[in-house]
């Protein structure tokens, strides 16, 4: 199969509200590859609904426009929700930003991952629970088998980023959507359980979108990034040259992180001007 | 199980002071506790020299506020913006709370637009600066923030870090404040504790992570990681117990 993993072209996503139209996210164009692709930018600037739009997650009134959007030759646009529905969760995988939220919280945090395993595979309970228990395990849970029967409310922040981790990787996706998943882990484990993923990419070809607001760690951990603003790609580079990056955004931005070595009484923050809503965005395709 | 064991801490009035560790060690256990939504907890807790019991009076939440890790669950799906943090005004007959509601928006950077939106219709970012909007509604002396800025992007971490810096100058406010960006404890606090598995394994000044001069080995670890992505320094990451 030539051509990217991914490719989506002119995504647009819109909801009416009482006050007007938001436009969330306005005729953008990406690619994501066997690779990991960081997106960046601040609140608001349409990360999330860009990963929901692809895998078919616009609740209405949300409205949802694209040319194109291609997934390993298969055309997004023209698939029924059964047909999305079979690729959500199984080929395409997300990590939603809100864990606790997206966990049943009337079923076992270790019930869940099982079933959500044996809903894409033929696998006997006994099995699932393994790989479970295993997955668990791999996400660098202490006490996999008390966590296992643990109601969602049971566990702390980080404990429900992880478990969620698991339960999108258990079915082996070949794109991962991963939005701010591991905000609430400790960096070591953070490191850890990014490692899992990263060895996802580089040994089963697997694609990465990694939404995050922590630029240090996507110039660290991915290979692209991309930097959207008020719904636009504004600004796409190499992760690991995002420190010279240019736009006067992404520019505001890493000026306005703290820094451990250099203390300031107050962080500089950032003074946006009308035209960059104005401008055309940034092809970040690679075909 | 203990979700924490033999934790002692004191922050004076006016400090802010930072609570670092592995994810699931207890920092969360903490602050809950002294916000009284933990219930199973011994051992002495005094908030301006009172010792408090298992139920909190009306008058705590005056004196102290928590803004929680999840700013999904903590907003009500059904109140609007404005029914969220006209809230606890109206409970404690605060005079008018439609002037400060439009007040603690601007102060958090959300504009008069969303002030009538369900928490649905925000973005992550928004909900969190919502939900330190209504812990700032009762003017409270004690803030106990959970990770307040994670899931906020670095501009708007910039603008609520700030906007909490010149509260507590001007209110004279002391934090407690839980975050694994240890930049961000650097640039707020004065000391923090780290802990690790339930416990907390060492105290330090801000002084002292500045000259990266941790004693315990887990902290060191946790400095390093915090320098960025490094897959061949995974493997050689320890646990301790
Ligand atoms: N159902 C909705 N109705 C109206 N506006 C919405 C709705 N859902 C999202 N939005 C708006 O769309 C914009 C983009 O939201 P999105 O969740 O993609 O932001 P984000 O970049 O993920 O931000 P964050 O970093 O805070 O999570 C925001 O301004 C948000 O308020
Ligand atoms: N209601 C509960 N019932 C049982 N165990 C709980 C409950 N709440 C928390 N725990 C456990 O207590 C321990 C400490 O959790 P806590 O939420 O305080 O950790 P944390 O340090 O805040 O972690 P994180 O950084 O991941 O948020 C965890 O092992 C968690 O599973
Ligand atoms: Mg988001
Ligand atoms: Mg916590």
């Amino acid at each position: 199969m030539s051509g990217p993993l991914l490719e989506v072209d002119g995504l647009s996503v819109r909801f009416p509200t009482r006050t007007g139209i938001v436009e969330a996210v306005r005729n953008i164009s990406f690619s994501v590859g066997r690779e990991k692709v960081g997106i960046v930018g601040e609140s608001g600037s349409g990360k999330t609904m860009t990963g929901r739009a692809v895998l078919g997650l616009i609740r209405p009134p949300g409205v949802v426009q694209a040319r194109r959007m291609m997934f390993d030759g298969i055309d997004l646009l023209s698939l029924s929700e059964r047909q999305l529905r079979s690729i959500r969760g199984n080929r395409i995988a997300m990590v939603m930003q809100d864990p606790k939220f997206s966990l049943n919280p009337v079923m076992t945090v270790g019930r869940q991952i099982a079933e959500a395993y044996r809903v894409h595979t033929a696998a006997s309970s006994s099995e699932a629970k393994r790989r479970t228990l295993e997955m668990l395990e791999a996400v660098r849970i202490r006490d996999p088998e008390r966590v296992y029967g643990a109601y969602p409310h049971e566990v702390s922040g980080g404990m429900g980023q992880r478990i969620m981790i698991a339960m999108m990787l258990i079915p082996d996706p070949d794109l991962l959507i991963a939005d701010e998943p591991t905000s609430a882990l400790d960096v070591t484990v953070q490191m850890q359980v990014l490692a899992i993923v990263d060895d996802l990419v580089s040994r089963r070809g697997m694609g990465l979108m990694f939404i995050s607001h922590d630029l240090n760690l996507v110039a660290s951990f991915c290979d692209r990034v991309v930097i959207m603003y008020a719904g636009q790609i504004v600004e796409t580079c190499r992760a690991s040259e995002l420190h010279a990056a240019t736009h006067p955004y992404t520019r505001g931005l890493l000026a306005s992180l703290p820094r451990v070595d250099r203390p300031t009484e107050r962080l500089s923050t950032l003074v946006r001007d009308e035209a960059w809503k104005t401008e055309p965005g940034v092809d970040a395709r690679i075909l | 199980m203990h979700a924490v064991r033999d934790v002692s801490l004191a922050v004076r009035r006016g400090e802010s002071f930072g609570l670092v560790g592995e994810s699931g060690s207890g920092k969360s256990t903490v602050l809950r506790a002294i916000a009284g939504l933990a219930r199973d907890w011994t051992g002495r807790i005094a908030v301006e020299g009172e010792n408090l019991g298992a139920r909190r009076t009306a008058r705590f939440y005056e004196t102290v506020q928590m803004v929680f890790q999840d700013p999904y669950g903590s907003l009500h799906p059904r109140h609007t913006v404005d029914g969220t943090l006209s809230e606890p005004g109206r409970i404690h007959g605060l005079a008018n709370v439609d002037a400060r509601v439009l007040e603690l928006l601007r102060d958090v950077g959300l504009g008069p637009e969303f002030r009538f939106r369900f928490p649905h219709q925000l973005s992550g970012g928004q909900r969190q600066r919502v939900a330190i909007a209504r812990a700032l509604m009762l003017e409270p002396k004690l803030l106990l923030l959970d990770e307040p800025t994670s899931a906020l992007d670095v501009s708007v971490q910039a603008e609520i870090l700030n906007l909490l810096q010149r509260l507590k100058r001007e209110r004279g406010l002391t934090f407690i404040l839980v975050s694994h960006d240890l930049s961000v404890i650097a640039h707020m606090c004065d000391r923090l504790a780290v802990m690790n598995a339930g416990r907390v394994v060492e105290e330090l000044t801000v002084d002292q992570l500045r000259r990266s001069e941790p004693s315990h080995p887990y902290t060191r670890q946790l400095l390093k990681a915090s320098l960025g992505y490094d897959r061949a320094a995974v493997d050689a990451l320890e646990t301790f117990d």
